[in-house]
C-alpha cells in the first residue's frame, strides 16, 4: 500500500516450527520485538514493524504436510500461498473455503491471522469453522502443537479460535488444518439492475429462499460504484436500456453440483422475477458462458480498482445491518457536502458495494487528493456512525496499525479489558507484533 | 411507397457450440481428441456473428425480415441456439446429430447449410448469410468459403466493418487483410465470415432469455436434408505440445556465455 514504511533491518525466514520456537525463544530472552509477516498483503498495516521490530516471514516454510481427498482435511505449512493450495487440491475436486483478490501473494497462515473473509464467506462460512487446528509458536517459543483435524472435540477451551483473527499479536501460526469442501461441479452469475435500493433486501429474501444451498454470492454495488467500474474498463457493461433507471446492482453467483438442477432453480428464479406484479428488478443479465461469468464478476471485484484509478481513496470495511447499507453512503454524502467537500477538487464521490450476504459494506469515498480536512470531516464521523448501528468498524481487513484507535468504537470497555488480560497472559513481555489490535 | 418483397433481407447465421474459450483444454487418454467434459458455450466469432445480425436489423428496422440461426450438433447445442435467440435471432434450426456421433467437418457442415438455405426458398430464400470465420476447437477455417463455394455466392471473409444498401442489395464489406484493410463492395446474396473487431457482442438481458425459451426451434435431421455428415478425414493423433522446461539462473556472464556455447549458440 506504501502507507506504512517500517524500520527493521532483519527479516528471518525459518525454514521450520523448530526454528521458528528457537528465534521466538531468543527474542523472548532479549526482549526483542517480533511481526510475522505473510504475503504482506493485509490492508491495515498489521505486517509491518512499528519500530525496529524483526521480521518473520513464513515464507520458506511452504509445504504441503498432507491432504486426504475422502474427509477433504488439508494440512498445510502457514507459508503456502493461497493460490498454491488452490492448485494442489484441484485435481482432488475441492476447492479451498476461502478466495479472495490476493490470493496470489497472501498465505495461509495470514488468512488464519487475519480471519480473512473474501468471496466465499456466504457459501463456506468463516474460518473459525473451517480451521481445524493450528500449530503456533507462543511469544515464549513453546509450540503449542493443536495441529488435530477432527470435525469434533468438545475437550475443554478451544484455545486455537484465539488464534484465529489476532493479527500475530498472540503467537506465530506455523501450520494449519483446514477442511476443504468439494469444488462445484457447476457455476452461474447474474446481475440484476434494481429501480431502488429498497428492493435489495426483499431480493435478497428470495433469492436465497429459491436458490437455497446453490446460492454462492449475492453481491450489491451502487450505482456510482457499478459507472466507475465501466468507466474504467472493468468486465464489459451491460446495455445503455438495461441500466436505465437502475439506483443500484446486485451480482448472484450459483455453485452446485449438476448443471441442469442448478439451471432450472435459477430459471424458476427469474420467471418469478420477472413476472411478479410489482417486481424487485428492473431487469438484469445471466452469464451465456465462463467469458461472461468473468465480465460479470469483473464489474464487481473490479470496483476497487476503479475506485483507485478515479482518485485517492479513503477506504471503510464496516459491518452494518443490511437496511442501512444505502442510508450509510447517503449519510455520508450528505454529511461531506454540509461540510462543503463534495466538489470537483475534493471529494468526487461516495460509493458503497459489498457483501450484503454477510452484512459487509465496502464504504468508500473518492477525493482529489487526500487532505486532513477530508480525514478530519470522515473521522470518527463514520466510526460513530458505524456504533450507533451497533456495526463493526473493520468487517474482515482487521485492526492492524491503522484502527488501533477506533477499535472502541465496535468493542465495549469489559470486551477491551479482557482482550488486554488475553494479551498480557499470552506474552508478558509485548513482544508479539506490538502496536498492533490492541493501542 | 409500396416495399416490394425483393427489398426484405432474410439473414442466416449458423452457430456452433464449442468448448468454451476459458477452459483449459486436455487430450483424452486414448489420444484420440480432447476432454469434451468440460464448459461449452458459443463459438467466440459465431456470438459476432449473431451480434452483427442483430446490429443490422437495428440500421435496416423492419428491412431485415428474419433473422434465423442454425447449429449443427448433438442435443446440448440447443442451448447455443436459445442463447442465438436471447441475443435477437427470432427462430432457429437444429440439426440434431447423436451425442456420440462424431464431430462434423467443415464440408459436411457446408453440405448441410447448403440444403437448409435452398429449403427456405419458399420462405423468400436467404440473402446474407454471416458466420465465424473459424471455429476455436478446430479451427478449421474453411466453412463459410465451402458454402459460398457450394452455392457460387460470393464471400467477404475476416469481416471488420459491414454496411449492407438492401435497397441496391449490395454490401460494403471491410476486410482483415495482412497490414492494414481490404473494401470490398458485394452483391447480395453473399456470406460472410467474421473476424474479433468486428462488434463486441451484447449480454442476453433476462427478459430476452425468458422470450427466447418461446421462440420456434425447428428440428431436423441429416437425412431431412439429404445431407451425409459421415467424416472423410481421420484423425490419427492427437498429442499435447511438449511440456515447457523451466529456466535456470546463471552466477555470471562467463558461466551464461558457457552456457549459450554448449546449447549450440555462436556469435554472429
Ligand atoms: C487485493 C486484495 C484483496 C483483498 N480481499 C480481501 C477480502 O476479500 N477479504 C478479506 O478478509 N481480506 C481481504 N484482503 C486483506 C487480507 O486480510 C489479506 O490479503 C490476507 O488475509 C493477509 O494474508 P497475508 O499472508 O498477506 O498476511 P500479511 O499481510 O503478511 O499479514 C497480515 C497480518 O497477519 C499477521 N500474520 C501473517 N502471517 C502470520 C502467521 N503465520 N502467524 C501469525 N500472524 C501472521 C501479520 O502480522 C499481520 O498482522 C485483501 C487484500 C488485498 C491486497
Amino acid at each position: 500500500m506504501g502507507k506504512y514504511h517500517g524500520n527493521a533491518t532483519t527479516v528471518l525466514k525459518p525454514k521450520t516450527t523448530q526454528e521458528v520456537s528457537d528465534i521466538v525463544k531468543w527474542c523472548h530472552e532479549k526482549r526483542i520485538g517480533i511481526v510475522p509477516q505473510g504475503g504482506n498483503t493485509g490492508l491495515v498495516g498489521g505486517s509491518v514493524p512499528v519500530q525496529d521490530e524483526v521480521i518473520i516471514s513464513l515464507a520458506n516454510m511452504s509445504q504441503v504436510r498432507s491432504f486426504d481427498p475422502i474427509s477433504g482435511i488439508l494440512i498445510a505449512d502457514a507459508g503456502c500461498i493461497l493460490q498454491s493450495l488452490t492448485d494442489y487440491i484441484a485435481p482432488h475436486h475441492h476447492v479451498m473455503p476461502i478466495d479472495l483478490g490476493a490470493k496470489g501473494s497472501c498465505q495461509i497462515g495470514g488468512n488464519v491471522a487475519t480471519n480473512a473473509g473474501g468471496l466465499r464467506l456466504l457459501r463456506y462460512g468463516s474460518l473459525h469453522g473451517s480451521v481445524l487446528g493450528l500449530e503456533v509458536v507462543l511469544p515464549d517459543g513453546t509450540i503449542l502443537d493443536q495441529l488435530t483435524s477432527l470435525r469434533k472435540d468438545n475437550t475443554g477451551y478451544d484455545l486455537k479460535q484465539l488464534f484465529i483473527g489476532a493479527e500475530g499479536t498472540l503467537g506465530i501460526i506455523t501450520g494449519v488444518s483446514i477442511l476443504t469442501p468439494p469444488s462445484p461441479q457447476a457455476s452461474n452469475n447474474v446481475i440484476f439492475a434494481l429501480p431502488h435500493f429498497d428492493n435489495v433486501l426483499p431480493l435478497y429474501q428470495s433469492v436465497k429462499r429459491q436458490l437455497s444451498e446453490i446460492l454462492s454470492a449475492f453481491e450489491f454495488i451502487d450505482r456510482t460504484a457499478y459507472d466507475l467500474a465501466v468507466k474504467h474498463g472493468q468486465g464489459r457493461a451491460l446495455s445503455d436500456e438495461d441500466v436505465e433507471g437502475a439506483q443500484c446492482f446486485v451480482l448472484v453467483e450459483t455453485s452446485g453440483g449438476r448443471r441442469e438442477h442448478d439451471e432450472e432453480k435459477l430459471t424458476t428464479l427469474l420467471e418469478t422475477l420477472l413476472e411478479a406484479d410489482k417486481p424487485l428488478i428492473n431487469t438484469g443479465v445471466l452469464a451465456q458462458s465462463p467469458a461472461q461469468f468473468s465480465s460479470l464478476w469483473a464489474l464487481r471485484e473490479g470496483v476497487t480498482e476503479a475506485v483507485s484509478k478515479e482518485g485517492k481513496a479513503y477506504k471503510y470495511d464496516i459491518s452494518v445491518p443490511l437496511s442501512t447499507f444505502k442510508e450509510c453512503v447517503d449519510v455520508t454524502r450528505e454529511h461531506l457536502r454540509s461540510k462543503g467537500l463534495m466538489r470537483e477538487d475534493a471529494v468526487k464521490h461516495v460509493v458503497g458495494y459489498g457483501h450484503v450476504g454477510d452484512g459487509n459494506l465496502h464504504l468508500n469515498v473518492v477525493a482529489d487528493t487526500y487532505s486532513s480536512e477530508i480525514q478530519d470531516a470522515l473521522e470518527p464521523f463514520i466510526y460513530e456512525l458505524v456504533a450507533s448501528h451497533r456495526g463493526s468498524v473493520s468487517a474482515e481487513h482487521g485492526i492492524g496499525a491503522m484502527k488501533t484507535h477506533a477499535l472502541h468504537y465496535s468493542k465495549s470497555a469489559v470486551s477491551i479489558t479482557w482482550m488486554k488480560k488475553i494479551k498480557e497472559l499470552f506474552d508478558p513481555r509485548g513482544i508479539m507484533n506490538p502496536g498492533k489490535v490492541l493501542e | 411507397m409500396h416495399p416490394s418483397a425483393a427489398r426484405l433481407l432474410n439473414i442466416l447465421i449458423p452457430v456452433k457450440r464449442a468448448v468454451d474459450y476459458a477452459v483449459k483444454i486436455r487430450v483424452n487418454p486414448q489420444q484420440t481428441g480432447v476432454d469434451l467434459n468440460v464448459k461449452h458455450s458459443m463459438n467466440p466469432f459465431d456470438e459476432i456473428a449473431v451480434e452483427e445480425a442483430i446490429r443490422i436489423r437495428e440500421r435496416l428496422k423492419e428491412t431485415v425480415k428474419s433473422i434465423k440461426a442454425v447449429t449443427i450438433g448433438p442435443p446440448k447445442s440447443i442451448d447455443t441456439l436459445r442463447t442465438a435467440l436471447a441475443m435477437g435471432a427470432d427462430s432457429a434450426i437444429h440439426v440434431e446429430i447423436p451425442e456420440s456421433a462424431p464431430s462434423p467437418e467443415p464440408l459436411g457442415v457446408a453440405k448441410t447449410l447448403r440444403a437448409i438455405i435452398e429449403r427456405q426458398k419458399e420462405a423468400g430464400g436467404v440473402d446474407l448469410v454471416i458466420l465465424g470465420k473459424q471455429a476455436i476447437d478446430d479451427d478449421s477455417g474453411q466453412t463459410g468459403q465451402m458454402l459460398a463455394g457450394l452455392l457460387g455466392w460470393g464471400q467477404a471473409t475476416y469481416a471488420s466493418k459491414v454496411d449492407i444498401d438492401a435497397e441496391g442489395k449490395i454490401a460494403t464489406v471491410l476486410r482483415e487483410i495482412d497490414g492494414g484493410s481490404e473494401e470490398l463492395k458485394c452483391r447480395l446474396p453473399l456470406v460472410i465470415t467474421t473476424d474479433l473487431r468486428l462488434n463486441e457482442p451484447r449480454y442476453a438481458s433476462l427478459p430476452n432469455i425468458m422470450k427466447a425459451k418461446k421462440k420456434p426451434v425447428e428440428k431436423l435431421k441429416a437425412e431431412d436434408l439429404g445431407v451425409d455428415l459421415t467424416p472423410i478425414l481421420e484423425t490419427v493423433k492427437v498429442a499435447e505440445p511438449p511440456k515447457r522446461i523451466g529456466g535456470g539462473k546463471v552466477e555470471s556472464v562467463d558461466e551464461l556465455v558457457t552456457k549459450l556455447k554448449e546449447a549450440g549458440f555462436t556469435a554472429v
